[in-house]
């Protein structure tokens, strides 16, 4: 015990460490130095190898959700700080359930592979391609400009497009894939869901408008229409806001000059009030007097 | 040593903090200047304070702040000394008459109206370290449309859009609500409308503004944005006395039509605050 305590360093030998060596064994060759003799580089390696693991997609090779939730929450706050445009893909392979149905799942998980390899062909080295569940993809594309997102996206559309992928002796099969995109609010601070959401958003539309296409959220343009203005206050104009048809006083004070002004000229009047009370209540004021 | 273990290059850098998630933090902003919102958000908070809250508000009108003079308040310490780096953020917050906290932007905070992502990472800083000390946190931001006040309004859970009948008001509050609704993703808004004539010209209005809304920013089915009417201000005489005496409503005339109205929206904020807290 007092040579535990005087050393800094743990002893491996103390550690169960077992579990997590068969572990990184099994997920191909790494090469951990030899524990008695190098044990701080031994336990680096094996904690290297752990979170490698945790980050990874098994079936692809490609980031897992837990690496892209990570990554989006990372990116969303550069962005909040930077400006940069960073532009979020989510990608889902059309119709994917028949490759499953028709050729079998170990087909499907080839198709998987292929389009994983193909997409992550696709990007630079500081974009984030991610395994997001099922036949569904993400890539992150951080640093992206507005004017080239669209072309990145139908890049990749094109290439898996063109992909044969050999699902069994003599059997190639080709692929498709729907993307969604969106850009993270520049300048703003916002949240990681939003973006998933409105990314997910396009991704429907793509699916909703046939398959094998690429949506991006459109940034809106910033105006107001003189429609909109029209609409908002135009009525001002008329005398007659909106905002005070409720108030019976108009009524009231055009109760004593009716007997000047036809109640017709009052429905015309507000006629461009639609739904204004107004109009409909003295015209059965007038057909009450008429009758 | 166990400080020599580092995690593998790859690994992402610790998630950011949310947002103020947790429905508490208010930006109050308005398209327009002058429409009350500096007055709105100094009664609200003494309206906020009387039902036991602990309430701060944060002058986040960087470039033309005024707060100190709505309050009538004049502290060695302000926002500006904390962004130099002068003076610690407890330091900053000032005790208000009306029983609640502030923080003032100071004088010297126009190097600050241009929003450098140092600013950006100050004015984050700042909003998420008083986060837990208080129930609701107000941000008295600028008016317009501007990266300063965009980026104020971004550190809100909740928004609260101020305007008054006045045509020029609510075509500038919608051009707010439009642009936080494009830029900021914002599904829903808070109205407030001060200066009303009538009881019911508040709602009419906000009817009016969703309707426009509605049929204009739409951006997918069922995704509009919704404007939530909180409440009206009516138009007091008590106000503009109140306010030319450098005084709060709440603690003058809380009896007045104003007064009231303002309890009430207090009311609403605090109902919309525990909501989110459950």
């Amino acid at each position: 015990m007092t040579s535990s305590a005087s050393s800094p360093l743990i002893d491996v030998r103390e550690l169960r460490l077992g579990d997590a060596r068969a572990l990184l064994g099994h997920s191909g060759a790494i090469d951990l130095p030899d524990p008695a003799l190098a044990p701080l580089a031994y336990l680096q390696g094996l904690i290297d190898g752990l979170c490698n693991l945790s980050l990874k997609d098994p079936l692809t090779g490609l980031a897992n959700r837990r690496h892209f939730n990570a990554v989006l929450e990372r990116e969303i706050a550069v962005v909040a700080r930077s400006g940069e445009s960073t532009l979020l893909l989510l990608l889902d392979i059309d119709h994917f359930k028949k490759v499953n149905d028709t050729y079998g799942h170990a087909a499907g998980d080839r198709v998987l592979q292929v389009v994983a390899k193909c997409l992550g062909d696709c990007v630079r080295p500081n974009d984030t391609v991610v395994r997001y569940g099922g036949e569904e993809f993400a890539v992150i594309l951080p640093d992206c400009q507005v004017s080239f997102g669209r072309v990145v996206a139908e890049r990749m559309r094109k290439m898996i497009e063109s992909l044969s992928i050999n699902v069994a002796p003599m059997v190639d099969i080709n692929v498709t894939i729907s993307v969604g995109g969106a850009y993270a609010p520049e300048w703003v601070r916002s949240t990681a869901a939003i973006w998933t959401e409105r990314a997910d958003a396009e991704l429907y539309r793509a699916k909703a408008s046939g398959r094998n296409r690429v949506c991006i959220d459109q940034q809106e343009v910033m105006a107001v229409s003189v429609e909109e203005k029209n609409m908002l206050f135009g009525h001002l104009t008329q005398d007659n806001p909106a905002w005070i048809e409720s108030v019976p006083a108009n009524l009231a004070d055009t109760d004593s000059d009716s007997d000047n002004t036809p109640a017709s000229a009052y429905i015309n009047a507000s006629g461009s009030t639609p739904g204004s009370p107004s109009g409909n209540t003295f015209g059965s004021v007038a057909q009450r007097l008429n009758s | 040593m166990s400080t020599a273990l580092r995690s593998p290059t790859e690994t992402p850098a610790p998630a950011a903090q949310p947002p103020s998630a947790n429905g508490k933090v208010f930006a109050v902003t308005s398209g327009k200047g002058g429409v009350g919102k500096t007055f709105v958000s100094a009664n609200l908070a003494c309206a906020l304070a009387k039902r036991g809250l602990r309430v701060l508000v944060l002058d986040a009108d960087l470039g033309l702040a005024n707060l100190d003079v709505v309050l009538n308040l004049y502290p060695k310490v302000t926002l500006h000394d904390v962004f130099m780096g002068k003076a610690k953020l407890e330091e900053a917050i000032v005790k208000a008459p009306g029983g609640f906290s502030v923080i003032l932007a100071g004088s010297g905070m126009v190097e600050y109206s241009r929003l450098t992502p140092t600013v950006r990472d100050d004015f984050m800083r700042i909003v998420d370290g008083l986060v837990p000390h208080y129930d609701v946190i107000l941000l008295d931001t600028g008016a317009g449309i501007s990266d300063v006040v965009l980026f104020a309004v971004s550190l809100a859970s909740e928004v609260l859009v101020i305007a008054t009948p006045e045509p020029t008001s609510l075509a500038d509050a919608y051009a707010t609500i439009k642009v936080l609704a494009g830029q900021q993703k914002r599904r829903v808004l808070r109205m407030i409308i001060n200066q009303t004539a009538r009881l019911g010209d508040g709602r009419a209005i906000t009817t009016q503004l969703q309707q426009v809304l509605d049929r204009f920013v739409v951006t997918e089915p069922g995704r509009g944005v919704r404007l939530i009417h909180v409440g009206d201000i009516p138009s007091d005489p008590s106000v503009s006395q109140a306010i030319m005496r450098r005084q709060l409503l709440m603690m003058k005339a809380p009896g007045c039509p104003a007064g009231l109205a303002i309890a009430q929206l207090a009311a609403k904020v605090e109902e919309t605050v525990m909501s989110r807290a459950a």
